[in-house]
Protein backbone atom coordinates (compact mmCIF):
# COMPACT_ATOMS: atom_id res chain seq x y z
CA UNK A 1 0.00 0.00 0.00
CA UNK A 2 1.34 3.51 -0.57
CA UNK A 3 2.13 5.64 2.24
CA UNK A 4 0.14 9.03 1.98
CA UNK A 5 3.19 11.06 4.17
CA UNK A 6 5.77 10.10 6.52
CA UNK A 7 5.08 8.03 9.42
CA UNK A 8 7.85 9.61 11.99
CA UNK A 9 6.10 13.03 10.95
CA UNK A 10 2.73 11.57 12.23
CA UNK A 11 4.83 11.05 15.78
CA UNK A 12 6.40 14.48 15.71
CA UNK A 13 2.97 16.41 15.38
CA UNK A 14 2.04 14.67 18.54
CA UNK A 15 5.07 15.46 20.51
CA UNK A 16 4.70 18.92 19.14
CA UNK A 17 1.66 19.22 20.70
CA UNK A 18 2.27 17.89 24.32
CA UNK A 19 5.36 20.35 24.40
CA UNK A 20 2.79 23.48 23.53
CA UNK A 21 0.95 21.73 26.54
CA UNK A 22 3.60 21.69 29.12
CA UNK A 23 4.86 25.01 28.27
CA UNK A 24 1.30 26.37 28.33
CA UNK A 25 0.43 25.10 31.82
CA UNK A 26 3.26 25.72 32.91
CA UNK A 27 3.57 29.67 31.37
CA UNK A 28 -0.41 30.30 32.23
CA UNK A 29 0.39 28.79 35.68
CA UNK A 30 -2.87 26.71 35.45
CA UNK A 31 -3.76 24.63 38.77
CA UNK A 32 -3.29 20.49 38.41
CA UNK A 33 -6.98 20.15 39.44
CA UNK A 34 -8.12 21.92 35.98
CA UNK A 35 -5.57 20.83 33.35
CA UNK A 36 -2.16 18.70 34.77
CA UNK A 37 0.50 18.94 32.69
CA UNK A 38 1.60 16.39 30.33
CA UNK A 39 4.34 15.26 32.45
CA UNK A 40 1.88 15.12 35.67
CA UNK A 41 -0.38 12.76 33.50
CA UNK A 42 2.91 10.57 32.93
CA UNK A 43 3.86 10.14 36.38
CA UNK A 44 0.22 9.17 37.58
CA UNK A 45 0.60 6.83 34.38
CA UNK A 46 3.31 5.44 36.00
CA UNK A 47 2.49 5.16 39.23
CA UNK A 48 -0.69 3.40 38.34
CA UNK A 49 0.67 0.89 35.90
CA UNK A 50 3.69 0.31 38.31
CA UNK A 51 1.14 -0.57 41.24
CA UNK A 52 -0.67 -3.26 38.47
CA UNK A 53 -3.90 -1.31 39.55
CA UNK A 54 -4.70 0.22 36.08
CA UNK A 55 -3.29 -3.34 34.80
CA UNK A 56 -6.50 -4.82 36.54
CA UNK A 57 -8.82 -2.84 35.57
CA UNK A 58 -7.80 -2.47 32.01
CA UNK A 59 -8.19 -6.45 31.81
CA UNK A 60 -11.47 -5.93 33.44
CA UNK A 61 -12.60 -3.48 31.18
CA UNK A 62 -10.95 -5.02 27.63
CA UNK A 63 -12.64 -8.56 28.61
CA UNK A 64 -16.45 -6.56 29.03
CA UNK A 65 -15.70 -4.58 25.52
CA UNK A 66 -14.32 -7.92 23.58
CA UNK A 67 -16.96 -10.23 25.40
CA UNK A 68 -19.69 -7.37 24.89
CA UNK A 69 -18.23 -6.92 20.64
CA UNK A 70 -18.95 -10.87 20.60
CA UNK A 71 -22.36 -11.53 21.98
CA UNK A 72 -23.46 -7.83 19.94
CA UNK A 73 -21.46 -9.10 16.78
CA UNK A 74 -22.71 -12.37 16.53
CA UNK A 75 -26.47 -11.36 17.16
CA UNK A 76 -26.51 -8.39 14.71
CA UNK A 77 -24.82 -10.84 12.04
CA UNK A 78 -27.50 -13.56 12.97
CA UNK A 79 -30.33 -11.16 12.82
CA UNK A 80 -29.06 -8.97 9.68
CA UNK A 81 -28.96 -12.33 7.44
CA UNK A 82 -32.18 -12.80 8.92
CA UNK A 83 -33.69 -9.95 7.87
CA UNK A 84 -32.15 -9.50 4.78
CA UNK A 85 -33.27 -12.92 3.75
CA UNK A 86 -36.85 -12.56 4.30
CA UNK A 87 -39.12 -9.46 3.55
CA UNK A 88 -41.68 -10.92 5.58
CA UNK A 89 -39.34 -11.33 8.94
CA UNK A 90 -38.21 -7.29 8.10
CA UNK A 91 -42.00 -6.55 7.66
CA UNK A 92 -42.88 -7.38 11.00
CA UNK A 93 -39.51 -7.10 13.31
CA UNK A 94 -38.18 -3.78 11.30
CA UNK A 95 -40.45 -1.24 13.19
CA UNK A 96 -39.49 -2.37 16.39
CA UNK A 97 -35.68 -2.49 15.80
CA UNK A 98 -36.22 1.03 14.87
CA UNK A 99 -37.96 2.23 18.11
CA UNK A 100 -35.26 0.20 20.12
CA UNK A 101 -32.53 2.04 18.24
CA UNK A 102 -34.36 5.69 18.37
CA UNK A 103 -33.74 5.22 22.31
CA UNK A 104 -30.56 6.50 23.78
CA UNK A 105 -29.35 3.12 24.67
CA UNK A 106 -26.51 4.92 27.14
CA UNK A 107 -30.05 5.53 28.60
CA UNK A 108 -30.85 1.90 29.47
CA UNK A 109 -27.74 1.25 31.41
CA UNK A 110 -29.08 1.56 35.26
CA UNK A 111 -31.66 -0.62 33.99
CA UNK A 112 -29.33 -3.21 32.90
CA UNK A 113 -27.23 -2.89 36.08
CA UNK A 114 -30.39 -3.30 38.68
CA UNK A 115 -31.09 -6.30 36.38
CA UNK A 116 -27.93 -7.91 35.61
CA UNK A 117 -26.21 -6.89 39.16
CA UNK A 118 -22.57 -5.13 39.35
CA UNK A 119 -20.39 -7.68 37.75
CA UNK A 120 -19.34 -8.51 34.69
CA UNK A 121 -22.78 -9.46 32.62
CA UNK A 122 -24.39 -5.91 32.98
CA UNK A 123 -21.17 -5.00 31.29
CA UNK A 124 -21.16 -6.86 28.73
CA UNK A 125 -25.05 -6.93 27.88
CA UNK A 126 -24.72 -2.92 27.56
CA UNK A 127 -21.88 -3.09 25.43
CA UNK A 128 -23.44 -5.35 23.04
CA UNK A 129 -26.60 -3.51 22.87
CA UNK A 130 -24.54 -0.35 22.21
CA UNK A 131 -22.38 -2.15 19.28
CA UNK A 132 -25.19 -4.37 17.74
CA UNK A 133 -27.26 -1.73 15.87
CA UNK A 134 -24.39 -0.58 12.98
CA UNK A 135 -23.64 -3.92 12.39
CA UNK A 136 -26.91 -5.13 12.06
CA UNK A 137 -27.63 -2.23 9.40
CA UNK A 138 -24.51 -2.95 7.49
CA UNK A 139 -25.40 -6.74 7.60
CA UNK A 140 -28.47 -6.09 5.98
CA UNK A 141 -27.35 -3.60 3.34
CA UNK A 142 -24.76 -5.45 2.36
CA UNK A 143 -26.42 -9.09 1.93
CA UNK A 144 -28.87 -6.86 -0.09
CA UNK A 145 -26.29 -5.28 -2.22
CA UNK A 146 -25.39 -8.23 -4.43
CA UNK A 147 -25.49 -7.16 -7.82
CA UNK A 148 -28.25 -7.88 -10.24
CA UNK A 149 -26.10 -9.30 -13.12
CA UNK A 150 -24.16 -11.38 -10.93
CA UNK A 151 -27.90 -12.87 -9.53
CA UNK A 152 -28.60 -13.45 -12.98
CA UNK A 153 -25.32 -15.73 -13.40
CA UNK A 154 -25.70 -17.88 -10.42
CA UNK A 155 -29.14 -18.47 -11.57
CA UNK A 156 -28.40 -19.18 -14.66
CA UNK A 157 -25.95 -21.75 -13.59
CA UNK A 158 -28.42 -23.23 -11.52
CA UNK A 159 -27.60 -22.35 -8.41
CA UNK A 160 -29.74 -22.88 -5.06
CA UNK A 161 -30.59 -20.02 -2.97
CA UNK A 162 -27.57 -21.31 -0.29
CA UNK A 163 -24.87 -21.24 -3.01
CA UNK A 164 -26.09 -17.80 -3.72
CA UNK A 165 -25.95 -16.98 -0.11
CA UNK A 166 -22.40 -18.53 0.13
CA UNK A 167 -20.44 -17.61 -2.65
CA UNK A 168 -22.08 -14.32 -3.41
CA UNK A 169 -24.08 -12.48 -1.15
CA UNK A 170 -21.93 -13.34 1.84
CA UNK A 171 -18.34 -12.41 0.17
CA UNK A 172 -19.91 -9.15 -1.56
CA UNK A 173 -21.80 -7.87 1.88
CA UNK A 174 -17.98 -8.18 3.52
CA UNK A 175 -16.70 -4.50 2.91
CA UNK A 176 -20.43 -3.64 4.84
CA UNK A 177 -19.75 -6.06 7.47
CA UNK A 178 -16.19 -5.35 8.34
CA UNK A 179 -16.96 -1.85 7.94
CA UNK A 180 -20.03 -2.42 10.98
CA UNK A 181 -17.63 -4.48 12.85
CA UNK A 182 -14.94 -1.52 13.21
CA UNK A 183 -18.10 0.48 14.90
CA UNK A 184 -19.33 -1.87 16.81
CA UNK A 185 -15.86 -2.62 18.02
CA UNK A 186 -15.58 1.24 19.30
CA UNK A 187 -19.13 1.19 20.43
CA UNK A 188 -19.17 -1.71 22.68
CA UNK A 189 -16.06 -0.38 24.27
CA UNK A 190 -18.63 3.16 25.11
CA UNK A 191 -21.40 0.73 26.34
CA UNK A 192 -18.50 -0.81 28.69
CA UNK A 193 -17.44 1.85 30.35
CA UNK A 194 -21.18 3.75 30.29
CA UNK A 195 -22.06 0.46 32.28
CA UNK A 196 -18.82 0.76 34.90
CA UNK A 197 -20.32 4.41 35.30
CA UNK A 198 -23.75 3.28 36.19
CA UNK A 199 -22.59 0.74 38.88
CA UNK A 200 -19.77 -1.62 38.93
CA UNK A 201 -17.16 -3.13 41.33
CA UNK A 202 -13.84 -2.89 39.02
CA UNK A 203 -12.84 -1.50 35.45
CA UNK A 204 -11.13 1.82 34.24
CA UNK A 205 -14.84 3.45 34.29
CA UNK A 206 -15.17 2.48 38.12
CA UNK A 207 -11.05 3.81 38.59
CA UNK A 208 -11.57 7.07 36.95
CA UNK A 209 -14.80 8.08 38.58
CA UNK A 210 -12.93 6.96 42.06
CA UNK A 211 -10.53 9.65 40.79
CA UNK A 212 -12.19 11.74 40.08
CA UNK A 213 -13.68 12.13 43.97
CA UNK A 214 -10.53 12.30 45.45
CA UNK A 215 -9.35 15.16 42.10
CA UNK A 216 -6.79 13.67 41.15
CA UNK A 217 -7.14 14.74 37.63
CA UNK A 218 -3.87 14.03 36.56
CA UNK A 219 -4.86 10.49 37.19
CA UNK A 220 -8.44 10.86 35.64
CA UNK A 221 -6.31 11.91 32.35
CA UNK A 222 -3.89 9.22 32.62
CA UNK A 223 -6.99 6.92 32.79
CA UNK A 224 -8.34 8.80 29.18
CA UNK A 225 -4.44 8.09 27.77
CA UNK A 226 -5.06 4.69 28.68
CA UNK A 227 -8.94 4.61 27.13
CA UNK A 228 -7.89 6.41 23.73
CA UNK A 229 -5.01 4.10 23.52
CA UNK A 230 -7.06 0.85 24.00
CA UNK A 231 -9.39 1.80 21.28
CA UNK A 232 -7.16 2.67 18.82
CA UNK A 233 -5.68 -0.35 19.28
CA UNK A 234 -8.71 -2.38 19.23
CA UNK A 235 -9.64 -0.04 16.12
CA UNK A 236 -6.92 -1.60 14.47
CA UNK A 237 -6.92 -4.90 15.12
CA UNK A 238 -10.29 -5.05 13.52
CA UNK A 239 -9.02 -2.64 10.56
CA UNK A 240 -6.01 -5.39 9.93
CA UNK A 241 -8.74 -7.70 9.77
CA UNK A 242 -10.47 -6.34 7.11
CA UNK A 243 -7.16 -5.56 5.09
CA UNK A 244 -6.73 -9.88 5.30
CA UNK A 245 -9.98 -10.37 4.11
CA UNK A 246 -11.13 -7.56 2.07
CA UNK A 247 -7.63 -7.71 0.09
CA UNK A 248 -9.91 -7.49 -3.08
CA UNK A 249 -11.98 -4.53 -2.37
CA UNK A 250 -11.33 -1.57 -4.64
CA UNK A 251 -12.31 0.97 -2.11
CA UNK A 252 -9.62 -0.22 0.28
CA UNK A 253 -6.83 0.23 -2.02
CA UNK A 254 -8.72 3.84 -2.72
CA UNK A 255 -10.04 4.77 0.78
CA UNK A 256 -6.39 5.69 2.94
CA UNK A 257 -8.49 4.76 6.67
CA UNK A 258 -11.05 6.13 7.64
CA UNK A 259 -13.53 6.73 4.45
CA UNK A 260 -15.93 3.38 5.33
CA UNK A 261 -16.30 4.46 8.91
CA UNK A 262 -17.51 7.83 7.93
CA UNK A 263 -20.00 6.40 5.66
CA UNK A 264 -22.16 4.79 8.13
CA UNK A 265 -21.83 6.92 11.20
CA UNK B 1 -19.62 -30.65 -32.77
CA UNK B 2 -16.27 -30.53 -30.47
CA UNK B 3 -17.05 -30.85 -27.29
CA UNK B 4 -14.56 -30.37 -24.18
CA UNK B 5 -12.85 -33.17 -23.35
CA UNK B 6 -14.84 -35.31 -25.95
CA UNK B 7 -13.33 -34.69 -29.38
CA UNK B 8 -15.80 -35.53 -32.32
CA UNK B 9 -15.08 -35.17 -36.21
CA UNK B 10 -18.14 -34.06 -37.21
CA UNK B 11 -18.90 -30.74 -38.92
CA UNK B 12 -20.97 -28.61 -37.17
CA UNK B 13 -22.69 -26.89 -39.85
CA UNK B 14 -24.89 -29.71 -40.73
CA UNK B 15 -28.64 -28.47 -40.36
CA UNK B 16 -30.26 -31.43 -40.18
CA UNK B 17 -33.37 -31.81 -38.16
CA UNK B 18 -32.14 -34.08 -35.85
CA UNK B 19 -28.94 -32.18 -35.52
CA UNK B 20 -30.78 -29.18 -33.93
CA UNK B 21 -29.48 -28.45 -30.47
CA UNK B 22 -32.33 -25.49 -29.76
CA UNK B 23 -35.29 -25.44 -31.31
CA UNK B 24 -37.48 -22.12 -30.72
CA UNK B 25 -41.38 -22.46 -31.66
CA UNK B 26 -43.60 -19.44 -31.96
CA UNK B 27 -41.87 -17.73 -28.84
CA UNK B 28 -43.75 -14.97 -27.40
CA UNK B 29 -43.39 -12.74 -24.28
CA UNK B 30 -45.54 -9.40 -23.03
CA UNK B 31 -44.90 -7.68 -20.02
CA UNK B 32 -48.06 -5.96 -17.58
CA UNK B 33 -47.30 -2.70 -17.17
CA UNK B 34 -49.49 -0.05 -15.87
CA UNK B 35 -50.28 1.17 -19.37
CA UNK B 36 -51.77 -2.34 -20.67
CA UNK B 37 -49.74 -4.73 -21.76
CA UNK B 38 -46.33 -4.67 -23.96
CA UNK B 39 -45.48 -7.18 -26.44
CA UNK B 40 -41.84 -7.56 -26.23
CA UNK B 41 -41.25 -10.78 -28.56
CA UNK B 42 -44.22 -11.95 -30.69
CA UNK B 43 -43.81 -15.05 -32.86
CA UNK B 44 -40.04 -16.05 -32.82
CA UNK B 45 -39.27 -19.42 -34.70
CA UNK B 46 -35.80 -20.51 -35.43
CA UNK B 47 -33.92 -23.58 -34.56
CA UNK B 48 -30.24 -23.49 -34.31
CA UNK B 49 -27.67 -26.85 -35.46
CA UNK B 50 -25.24 -28.20 -33.52
CA UNK B 51 -21.88 -26.33 -33.88
CA UNK B 52 -23.82 -23.47 -35.79
CA UNK B 53 -22.80 -19.73 -35.01
CA UNK B 54 -26.07 -17.51 -34.15
CA UNK B 55 -26.04 -13.84 -34.64
CA UNK B 56 -29.52 -12.06 -33.38
CA UNK B 57 -29.20 -8.39 -34.57
CA UNK B 58 -31.70 -5.94 -33.81
CA UNK B 59 -31.99 -2.37 -32.62
CA UNK B 60 -32.13 -1.57 -28.33
CA UNK B 61 -35.67 -2.38 -27.28
CA UNK B 62 -35.83 -4.86 -29.99
CA UNK B 63 -36.77 -7.54 -27.47
CA UNK B 64 -33.46 -9.94 -28.21
CA UNK B 65 -32.32 -9.90 -24.62
CA UNK B 66 -35.28 -11.12 -23.58
CA UNK B 67 -34.92 -13.71 -25.98
CA UNK B 68 -31.84 -14.39 -24.67
CA UNK B 69 -32.94 -14.51 -20.71
CA UNK B 70 -35.66 -17.26 -21.94
CA UNK B 71 -33.19 -19.05 -23.62
CA UNK B 72 -31.03 -18.77 -20.45
CA UNK B 73 -34.04 -19.70 -18.57
CA UNK B 74 -33.69 -16.99 -16.20
CA UNK B 75 -37.66 -16.12 -16.80
CA UNK B 76 -40.25 -18.19 -18.74
CA UNK B 77 -41.83 -16.84 -22.23
CA UNK B 78 -45.76 -15.90 -22.11
CA UNK B 79 -46.41 -18.51 -25.54
CA UNK B 80 -44.78 -21.05 -27.59
CA UNK B 81 -41.58 -22.66 -26.32
CA UNK B 82 -37.72 -23.40 -26.60
CA UNK B 83 -36.19 -26.75 -26.77
CA UNK B 84 -32.34 -27.50 -26.21
CA UNK B 85 -31.85 -31.09 -27.15
CA UNK B 86 -35.27 -31.97 -27.22
CA UNK B 87 -36.31 -30.37 -23.49
CA UNK B 88 -38.07 -27.49 -22.87
CA UNK B 89 -36.37 -24.84 -21.01
CA UNK B 90 -38.78 -23.83 -18.22
CA UNK B 91 -35.91 -22.86 -15.63
CA UNK B 92 -32.23 -22.39 -15.51
CA UNK B 93 -30.20 -25.69 -16.58
CA UNK B 94 -26.79 -26.80 -16.07
CA UNK B 95 -25.76 -27.26 -20.01
CA UNK B 96 -26.29 -23.31 -20.64
CA UNK B 97 -23.29 -20.70 -20.57
CA UNK B 98 -23.66 -17.48 -20.71
CA UNK B 99 -21.79 -14.46 -21.53
CA UNK B 100 -23.18 -11.11 -20.22
CA UNK B 101 -22.54 -7.33 -21.71
CA UNK B 102 -20.10 -6.68 -18.63
CA UNK B 103 -17.68 -9.22 -17.51
CA UNK B 104 -19.79 -10.31 -13.77
CA UNK B 105 -16.62 -11.26 -12.22
CA UNK B 106 -16.28 -11.74 -9.30
CA UNK B 107 -13.67 -9.83 -7.58
CA UNK B 108 -13.07 -11.83 -4.23
CA UNK B 109 -12.50 -15.23 -6.50
CA UNK B 110 -8.98 -15.32 -8.41
CA UNK B 111 -9.18 -15.72 -11.82
CA UNK B 112 -9.09 -19.60 -11.70
CA UNK B 113 -11.53 -19.21 -9.24
CA UNK B 114 -13.90 -17.28 -11.13
CA UNK B 115 -13.41 -19.82 -14.37
CA UNK B 116 -14.11 -22.57 -11.66
CA UNK B 117 -17.74 -21.12 -10.39
CA UNK B 118 -19.90 -23.07 -12.68
CA UNK B 119 -17.82 -25.98 -11.76
CA UNK B 120 -18.51 -25.14 -7.71
CA UNK B 121 -22.02 -24.54 -8.34
CA UNK B 122 -22.62 -27.57 -9.99
CA UNK B 123 -20.16 -29.80 -7.84
CA UNK B 124 -18.34 -30.97 -10.88
CA UNK B 125 -14.87 -32.74 -10.14
CA UNK B 126 -12.36 -30.42 -9.49
CA UNK B 127 -9.21 -31.69 -10.04
CA UNK B 128 -10.84 -32.53 -14.11
CA UNK B 129 -12.46 -29.33 -14.83
CA UNK B 130 -9.29 -26.99 -12.95
CA UNK B 131 -6.71 -28.60 -16.14
CA UNK B 132 -9.63 -28.14 -19.09
CA UNK B 133 -9.83 -24.27 -17.43
CA UNK B 134 -5.92 -24.22 -17.70
CA UNK B 135 -6.51 -25.34 -21.31
CA UNK B 136 -9.20 -22.73 -22.00
CA UNK B 137 -7.34 -19.91 -20.03
CA UNK B 138 -4.21 -20.83 -22.31
CA UNK B 139 -6.51 -20.91 -25.62
CA UNK B 140 -7.52 -17.16 -24.98
CA UNK B 141 -3.93 -15.77 -24.39
CA UNK B 142 -4.46 -15.74 -20.01
CA UNK B 143 -1.78 -18.57 -19.20
CA UNK B 144 0.11 -17.52 -16.69
CA UNK B 145 -2.60 -15.23 -15.71
CA UNK B 146 -4.55 -18.31 -13.44
CA UNK B 147 -3.45 -16.64 -10.03
CA UNK B 148 -4.43 -13.15 -10.62
CA UNK B 149 -7.84 -11.20 -9.54
CA UNK B 150 -10.13 -9.39 -12.00
CA UNK B 151 -9.12 -5.82 -10.68
CA UNK B 152 -5.39 -6.54 -12.44
CA UNK B 153 -6.84 -7.17 -15.61
CA UNK B 154 -7.79 -5.25 -18.25
CA UNK B 155 -11.64 -5.32 -20.02
CA UNK B 156 -10.91 -7.35 -23.08
CA UNK B 157 -9.44 -10.00 -20.38
CA UNK B 158 -12.29 -9.56 -17.86
CA UNK B 159 -14.44 -10.61 -20.95
CA UNK B 160 -12.06 -13.68 -21.99
CA UNK B 161 -12.27 -14.76 -18.19
CA UNK B 162 -16.09 -14.80 -18.75
CA UNK B 163 -15.79 -16.83 -21.90
CA UNK B 164 -13.96 -19.22 -20.11
CA UNK B 165 -16.17 -19.30 -17.56
CA UNK B 166 -19.14 -19.90 -19.10
CA UNK B 167 -17.50 -22.93 -21.43
CA UNK B 168 -15.86 -24.67 -18.42
CA UNK B 169 -18.71 -27.02 -17.66
CA UNK B 170 -18.96 -27.80 -21.50
CA UNK B 171 -22.33 -26.48 -22.16
CA UNK B 172 -24.89 -27.32 -24.98
CA UNK B 173 -25.02 -23.82 -26.22
CA UNK B 174 -23.47 -20.50 -25.31
CA UNK B 175 -25.28 -17.55 -24.91
CA UNK B 176 -23.45 -14.50 -25.05
CA UNK B 177 -25.65 -11.10 -24.59
CA UNK B 178 -23.58 -7.96 -26.40
CA UNK B 179 -20.56 -9.82 -24.84
CA UNK B 180 -18.06 -6.62 -26.36
CA UNK B 181 -20.72 -4.35 -26.16
CA UNK B 182 -18.71 -2.64 -23.05
CA UNK B 183 -14.77 -2.39 -24.91
CA UNK B 184 -13.31 0.50 -27.11
CA UNK B 185 -13.42 -0.08 -30.90
CA UNK B 186 -10.29 -1.80 -31.69
CA UNK B 187 -10.55 -3.74 -28.66
CA UNK B 188 -14.09 -5.74 -30.01
CA UNK B 189 -12.51 -6.79 -33.12
CA UNK B 190 -9.54 -7.96 -31.64
CA UNK B 191 -12.25 -10.29 -29.21
CA UNK B 192 -14.19 -10.65 -32.52
CA UNK B 193 -11.11 -12.57 -34.05
CA UNK B 194 -10.67 -14.57 -30.41
CA UNK B 195 -14.04 -15.66 -30.51
CA UNK B 196 -13.74 -16.88 -33.95
CA UNK B 197 -10.98 -18.93 -33.08
CA UNK B 198 -12.35 -19.93 -30.30
CA UNK B 199 -15.39 -21.20 -31.75
CA UNK B 200 -13.19 -22.44 -34.58
CA UNK B 201 -11.26 -24.93 -32.22
CA UNK B 202 -14.18 -25.78 -30.02
CA UNK B 203 -17.03 -25.58 -32.25
CA UNK B 204 -19.88 -24.58 -29.66
CA UNK B 205 -23.04 -23.59 -30.10
CA UNK B 206 -23.31 -20.27 -30.25
CA UNK B 207 -26.14 -18.00 -29.97
CA UNK B 208 -24.94 -13.93 -29.89
CA UNK B 209 -26.91 -11.22 -29.68
CA UNK B 210 -25.47 -8.00 -31.08
CA UNK B 211 -26.43 -4.70 -32.21
CA UNK B 212 -23.41 -4.48 -34.37
CA UNK B 213 -24.40 -5.38 -38.13
CA UNK B 214 -20.22 -5.96 -39.38
CA UNK B 215 -20.06 -7.54 -36.00
CA UNK B 216 -22.76 -9.68 -36.22
CA UNK B 217 -21.88 -10.53 -40.37
CA UNK B 218 -18.41 -11.36 -39.57
CA UNK B 219 -19.01 -13.72 -36.52
CA UNK B 220 -21.99 -15.44 -37.72
CA UNK B 221 -23.41 -18.18 -39.67
CA UNK B 222 -26.41 -17.04 -39.74
CA UNK B 223 -28.07 -13.69 -38.88
CA UNK B 224 -31.25 -13.16 -37.49
CA UNK B 225 -32.56 -9.60 -38.10
CA UNK B 226 -34.69 -8.47 -35.00
CA UNK B 227 -37.13 -5.29 -35.11
CA UNK B 228 -38.83 -4.06 -32.38
CA UNK B 229 -42.37 -3.39 -31.28
CA UNK B 230 -43.11 -6.16 -31.08
CA UNK B 231 -40.20 -7.86 -31.59
CA UNK B 232 -39.76 -10.43 -34.31
CA UNK B 233 -37.81 -11.73 -36.72
CA UNK B 234 -37.90 -9.75 -40.12
CA UNK B 235 -35.38 -11.45 -41.81
CA UNK B 236 -32.83 -14.64 -41.54
CA UNK B 237 -29.76 -13.94 -43.64
CA UNK B 238 -26.69 -16.56 -44.35
CA UNK B 239 -23.53 -15.63 -44.17
CA UNK B 240 -21.46 -18.06 -46.68
CA UNK B 241 -18.85 -16.66 -46.36
CA UNK B 242 -15.34 -18.88 -45.60
CA UNK B 243 -13.36 -19.20 -42.13
CA UNK B 244 -11.43 -18.55 -40.70
CA UNK B 245 -12.32 -14.37 -41.76
CA UNK B 246 -9.73 -12.09 -41.40
CA UNK B 247 -10.86 -8.29 -40.70
CA UNK B 248 -10.10 -7.60 -43.57
CA UNK B 249 -12.98 -9.42 -45.21
CA UNK B 250 -15.07 -6.46 -44.29
CA UNK B 251 -13.30 -4.22 -46.93
CA UNK B 252 -15.11 -7.11 -49.70
CA UNK B 253 -17.56 -6.57 -51.63
CA UNK B 254 -19.52 -9.41 -50.34
CA UNK B 255 -18.86 -8.65 -46.66
CA UNK B 256 -20.70 -4.78 -47.73
CA UNK B 257 -23.87 -6.94 -49.64
CA UNK B 258 -24.53 -8.63 -46.27
CA UNK B 259 -24.09 -5.46 -44.58
CA UNK B 260 -26.40 -3.52 -46.59
CA UNK B 261 -29.16 -6.07 -47.28
CA UNK B 262 -29.93 -6.04 -43.39
CA UNK B 263 -29.02 -2.64 -42.87
CA UNK B 264 -32.42 -2.17 -45.27
CA UNK B 265 -34.42 -2.96 -42.53
CA UNK B 266 -33.41 -0.46 -40.08
CA UNK B 267 -33.18 2.62 -42.66
CA UNK B 268 -36.22 4.25 -41.10
CA UNK B 269 -35.38 3.48 -37.91
CA UNK B 270 -31.86 4.01 -36.21
CA UNK B 271 -30.78 2.49 -33.17
CA UNK B 272 -27.81 0.18 -34.82
CA UNK B 273 -24.26 0.38 -35.27
CA UNK B 274 -24.08 0.87 -38.97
Amino acid sequence: MKRLGNPYLRIALLVAILCVWQEAVSYFAVPTYILPAPSAIGQALWRGVASLVYVRNLWITVLETVLGFVAGAALAFLLGTVLALSRKTEYYCYPIIIMFQSLPKVALAPLIVIWFGLGLTSKVINAALIAFFPLMVNTVVGLRSADEDRLNLMRSLDASEAQIFWMLRLPGALPFIMAGLEVAMILALIGAIVAEFVGATQGLGVLMESLNFSADVAGVFSILFILSMLGLLLNQAIAALRRRVLFWDASMKAAPEDIRRREIV
Amino acid sequence: MTIIGRPTAADGRVRAAADRVIAVRRLAKSYATANGPVVALEDIDFAVAEGEFIAVLGPSGCGKSTLLKILAGLFPPSGGEATLRGTAITGPRRDIGVVFQSPVLFPWRSVLENVMLPADVQRLGRAQHERTALDLLALVGLGGFEHRYPWELSGGMQQRVAIVRALIHDPAMLLMDEPFGALDAMTREQMNLELQRIWLERRKTVVFITHSIPEAVFLADRVLVMTPRPGRIAETVAVDMPRPRSLEVMNTAAFGSFVGRIRRHFSAQGGVDL
